[in-house]
């Protein structure tokens, strides 16, 4: 990116722009700083909040995006918090699913960072957690989540799919924000690739709970393949067969059945829901 | 039905389908009393027998609608691909790979009678495919062409996203495109395990890629006989 050329080419179409950013100079100055510090993919975001201040634009981050740009960073400390662990707890297979898991965790790290950056390049406050501020047994229920393969996995699962439901919930608090929607997106399909992987490397370890359930890369009605309760109101909903008022099921005389129609559309979930599912796993 | 209008958007179509009673005649005819994307697409379509002109093609709209229908119009090549992968599969499709494509055919086709009755009268036509490139007897070709469609899919959702201005329309694309990404995942995994987010997917800041409609569709016009036209999409 050449900023000279974008300052260039706004003072084109309007030369009073550096009476709004200050100073040529100081623009240039106050970019500089922002962005050694960032990301480079983040820098449209910086600069967009330079200019924002200068012009008052109609999509400038509004306190809902902020919230909901940090609400997706909670989630993000979560899981990327959890792979740290898991990736570290000696109990995953080395070889494929190691690296898989590797994989996951640093996306889940570099979600993080492009968040915060995100956050405060857009004028908010990044939220911030460390370790402590998790407790992944979520009190108590899966005591063996980094001794036991299987747990493990079950709960990464779940993660990943009530992630996935998460951003899509989210997805139109941003609709004003051309930048920040994309991103959500971008991340939202890469929690979604992770969510896959995960359910087939459960159903490979042959990890299935109860016998006899089976688990594909996409979410069949509300089954979980995880046998526990606990883990249910991140799959509720899943089992929805009519969208926008058209029910899928044999949809258009086509032999569609409802257990398709379900895994053809993944669902959303409201920040309530969500808040209610992970909240356990603060400490 | 879906509508530009977002805020007179209705519950759409009774169910088994307005769409599906919805004959070529009938949809003909009902264009010349309809609004103006209907009537851009009837004019579109004299364009259709006039090849090498350079706007011609069928016409997807504006708007929402217009997005909801360049949606549509992937949904159909998808689905046609995955039709003709389970109707003549490659050799030695495994019971697993043949089970699984046969789940993904059913999603796309999902996808595509779900646009074809909420677009209702607003819907573009079926279109013609050109699979001639894909060597439908050979995995290597299949999935391959498979991996393509999927990352491409996910890709046009992402970079579609920010076109659409009704939230509902955001949610429904939204649901559509996470389950592309599953099929991605896996596609890329029963290629080569391990690649279901790898770096030819997903950037060095964790994002999976995002592509503008005219990106997209210079892609995807490679096995499209029928010839788009998208230029009264929205463009940001």
């Amino acid at each position: 990116m050449n900023l000279q050329n974008i300052l260039s080419e706004i003072e084109k179409t309007d030369p009073e722009v550096y009476e709004k950013l200050d100073t040529r100079r100081n623009a240039m100055k106050s970019f500089a700083k922002t962005s050694g510090k960032i990301a480079l993919a983040a820098v449209p975001f910086a600069l967009g909040s330079m200019f924002q201040k200068a012009y008052a634009s109609p999509t400038a981050p509004t306190d809902l995006i902020l919230d909901t740009l940090n609400f997706a960073l909670t989630l993000e400390y979560l899981e990327a918090n959890f792979y740290i662990k898991a990736v570290a707890s000696g109990i995953i297979p080395s070889g494929e699913a190691l690296n898989s898991l590797t994989v996951i965790r640093d996306h889940e790290n570099e979600h993080v960072n492009f968040l915060k950056t995100a956050i405060t390049a857009a004028g908010g406050t990044p939220v911030s957690f460390t370790a402590a501020s998790f407790d992944f047994t979520a009190k108590g229920t899966f005591p063996g989540v980094f001794s036991d393969y299987g747990t493990l996995l079950a709960v990464a699962q779940t993660f990943e799919d009530t992630g996935v439901r998460a951003y899509k919930g989210q997805a139109p608090n941003l609709i004003s924000n051309n930048d920040y929607l994309t991103a959500a997106l971008q991340i939202h399909s890469v929690e979604a690739r992770h969510a896959a992987h995960l359910r087939e490397m459960r159903k490979a370890a042959n990890l299935l709970v109860p016998a006899g359930v089976d688990v594909k890369p996409w979410i069949t009605l509300n089954q979980s393949g995880i046998g526990t309760n606990a883990v249910q109101a991140s799959y509720n909903g899943e089992e929805n067969v009519m969208q926008a008022g058209v029910t899928i099921t044999n949809i258009g005389g086509q032999k569609i059945s409802a257990a398709a129609a379900s895994e053809a559309f993944d669902e959303p979930l409201t920040k309530e829901q969500i808040t209610a599912i992970v909240t356990p796993f603060f400490a | 039905m879906l509508d530009n209008k977002s805020k007179e958007a209705q519950p759409v179509v009774e169910s088994g389908g307005m769409a599906q009673a919805f004959s070529r005649r009938k949809f003909l005819g009902f264009m010349g009393a309809g609004t103006a994307i209907i009537v851009t697409a009837a004019s579109c379509k004299k364009d259709h027998s006039m090849p090498g002109k350079g706007s011609g093609g069928v016409n997807l709209g504006s708007g929402d609608i217009g997005i909801l229908n360049y949606a549509y119009a992937l949904e159909q090549l998808e689905a046609a691909f995955y039709t003709k992968v389970v109707a003549s599969p490659y050799k030695q499709m495994s019971d697993m790979e043949k089970s699984y494509l046969t789940d993904i055919r059913d999603h796309e086709i999902a996808h595509r009678e779900f646009f074809k009755a909420a677009l209702a009268s607003k819907a573009i036509q079926g279109l013609e495919v050109n699979f001639s490139s894909i060597d439908f007897s050979d995995r290597t070709s299949v999935l391959g062409t498979a991996k393509a469609f999927e990352d491409l899919g996910v890709s046009a959702y992402n970079g579609a996203g920010k076109l659409i201005t009704n939230p509902d329309y955001l949610t429904l694309a939204g649901k559509i495109v996470s389950v592309e990404a599953r099929h991605a995942a896996w596609i890329r995994d029963i290629i080569t395990p391990g690649s279901f987010a790898d770096m030819t997917a997903v950037d060095m800041n964790g994002l999976d890629a995002a592509r503008m409609p005219a990106d997209v569709l210079a892609i995807a016009s490679n096995f499209l006989k029928t010839k788009l036209d998208a230029s009264n999409l929205p463009t940001n």
